[in-house]
């Protein structure tokens, strides 16, 4: 029976813009948001389609902590499977990716097409005239559980959920604009890694929009004086709050020209860069977007930053644990130095990135200061209390209060 | 060793004892220092395995120049924050692969202890570094470091260089 969920949280009474500590910590809550969020009305990012370019190939990963493989059928279409035997619950695949004609689980030898159809168990009809399955067992009853998927610009997304929209109507139309300027022009995957947080999977995603942060906690820039020109900005968000963009474009034509060496001044007391070539980038898109981080709820990340390229997906491990998949990805008709550089800015980005390390470390630090006051709260007021964004500007924390509205719609707190 | 590597024993001094001060003086906080333990054109890429077998070019760091490696430190002295640390790097036996000029081809398994300010310790990074080394006059240096990761997964963050 399902858990009275206003009995569980005790949501305080300031909308969106104060956040009990409780659900940082809370194995009860971890367990409720697998079902009304990871399993509820949302559309979860599994991977990228090149990445299963041949029928057969298959991926595994996880939607929320649930198992799931992504495969390409015989039939060449897309297939989301949960990683999980109809018989004993044994994990069918082990391996990260491979090829595969037929799934087929280790454990008894249960075989299933890959659309995850039963096809036979293995001594179905016993040894010996001994033992074997019930006449009534209808194989049809047994098959693997089948999630429904839609791809789009090449990113795999699939759903447990019967009543979710439609991927690129649960997005809206601003979110699928940016998706088509960063990844429709095709992804070149050129690296992969983790990082692996020691905080609640909301603490990351609440940094991930949270534009107030970024010149106070990151202070590479500032600190060699990276002066960047005058660039507007702002935050977009889908309706409702749960997706969000934040970005920046620049006035001019020129300013990622002029973005060298000769304009890195330093200041008395300021430092310089030995080797300036590190944040030396090309006007890659015709709109002058130079960042842009958008985040589809509830935990994938589609950066631009500069022309350093990515995709996030923002795993929970348990109540206080998570693990950030990273994949770094430039364009099919890049140049070699255009690859270089996204090679060299890399290196502003992921859990060594000079410019970003700090978000592997402050959740931590706040599950770390919030675990003994369940009771307590955090302030997200910055710009207001509602889920409007308001004009230009990013000193405001409505895409956190966004993330927020989107949770307390699927909890139902 | 592999069989047409022939090595002095002044050599083979040379390269442990490069290998050695790279990894104490990484433990003793004299990160000032990393940077002179490369030549003036250079490179030092950390990536992990998976994506170094399968021909990808992204990783964890790429400074290609001296530059970069002195930027990474004055990064991580006056900007980045972080929850102090210190590593214990031990090392393996190292293998001798190739030999051209005054180039030594060189591996060696690293691992890398990580503590806490606190005194959690774990253990941070397994690997193996993949170097040329140059022997010029006494004081041998690194063209080419490649740190190999054999796990894809970094805990929290990196910011101090294997």
């Amino acid at each position: 029976m399902a858990t009275d969920i206003k009995d569980l949280v005790k949501w305080p009474d300031d909308g969106v813009s104060s956040i009990p500590y409780q659900i940082y910590t809370d194995p009860d809550v971890y367990d409720e948001e697998q079902r009304r969020i990871f399993r509820g009305p949302v559309w979860s990012f599994v991977g990228m389609e090149n990445e299963i370019a041949k029928p057969g190939d298959y991926q595994t990963t996880y939607i929320g902590d649930t198992p799931v493989i992504v495969l390409r059928d015989l039939e060449g279409d897309i297939q989301v499977i949960v990683n999980r035997c109809a018989h004993r619950g044994n994990l069918v695949c082990i391996a990260k990716e491979g090829h595969a004609e037929e799934l087929t689980c280790v454990y008894h030898n249960w075989r299933y097409d890959l659309q995850g159809n039963l096809k036979s168990v293995a001594f179905g009809k016993g040894v010996g005239k001994q033992g074997g399955m019930p006449e009534d067992f209808d194989r049809t009853q047994h098959g693997m559980q089948r999630l429904k998927c839609e791809i789009y610009a090449g990113l795999v997304f699939a759903t447990f959920s019967d009543e979710v929209a439609p991927l690129t109507e649960w997005l809206g139309d601003e979110m699928v604009e940016n998706i088509d300027r960063v990844v429709g022009r095709g992804m070149v995957l050129l690296g992969t890694y983790s990082q692996y947080m020691p905080n609640n999977w909301k603490l990351y995603m609440e940094n991930v929009r949270d534009s107030y942060h970024a010149s106070i906690l990151h202070m590479f820039q500032a600190t060699f004086r990276i002066n960047r020109l005058s660039m507007k900005g702002g935050i977009k968000m889908s309706d409702g709050g749960w997706h969000h963009i934040s970005y920046s474009i620049a006035e001019t034509d020129q300013e990622e020209a002029e973005y060298d060496a000769k304009k890195l001044r330093a200041v008395k007391d300021g430092y310089t860069l030995a080797d300036p070539t590190l944040v030396k980038g090309w006007r890659e898109f015709d709109c002058g977007t130079t960042l842009a981080i958008q985040s589809t709820y509830p935990n994938f990340v589609v950066q631009q930053i500069s022309n350093s390229l990515a995709l996030r997906l923002c795993l929970p491990k348990g109540p206080g644990e998570c693990e950030l998949l990273w994949w770094v990805f430039g364009a099919p008709d890049d140049t070699e130095e255009q690859r270089d550089i996204r090679i060299k800015q890399s290196n502003m980005i992921g859990p060594g990135g000079v410019i970003s390390m700090e978000d592997g470390v402050v959740g931590g630090w706040i599950q770390r200061g919030t675990r003994r006051d369940l009771g307590k709260s955090s302030v997200v007021l910055m710009g207001g209390r509602g889920i409007e964004p308001s004009g230009e500007g990013r000193a405001t924390e409505v895409s956190i209060r966004g993330f927020w509205q989107g949770y307390r719609d699927c909890m139902g707190v | 060793m592999d069989g047409s590597v022939q090595l002095t024993n002044d050599a083979r001094r040379q390269i442990d004892d490069l290998l050695a001060e790279y990894a104490h003086a990484i433990d003793d906080d004299r990160l000032e220092e990393w940077a002179d333990f490369f030549t003036d054109e250079c490179s030092y890429r950390m990536i992990n395995r998976e994506n170094h077998e399968k021909g990808r070019v992204i990783g964890i760091m790429d400074c290609s120049s001296k530059g970069m490696l002195r930027d990474r430190i004055l990064a991580l002295r006056e900007a980045n924050v972080y929850e102090p640390h210190t590593y214990r790097h031990i090392l393996s036996a190292t293998r001798i692969t190739g030999y051209s000029g005054d180039v030594y081809s060189v591996e060696t398994s690293f691992l890398v202890i990580r503590t806490m300010q606190e005194g959690d310790m774990s253990v941070f990074c397994t690997g193996k570094y993949v170097d040329e080394i140059v022997l010029d006059g006494d004081s041998p240096k690194f063209r080419k470091r490649l740190v190999i990761c054999d796990s894809n997964r970094i805990d929290t963050l990196i910011v101090i260089p294997i």
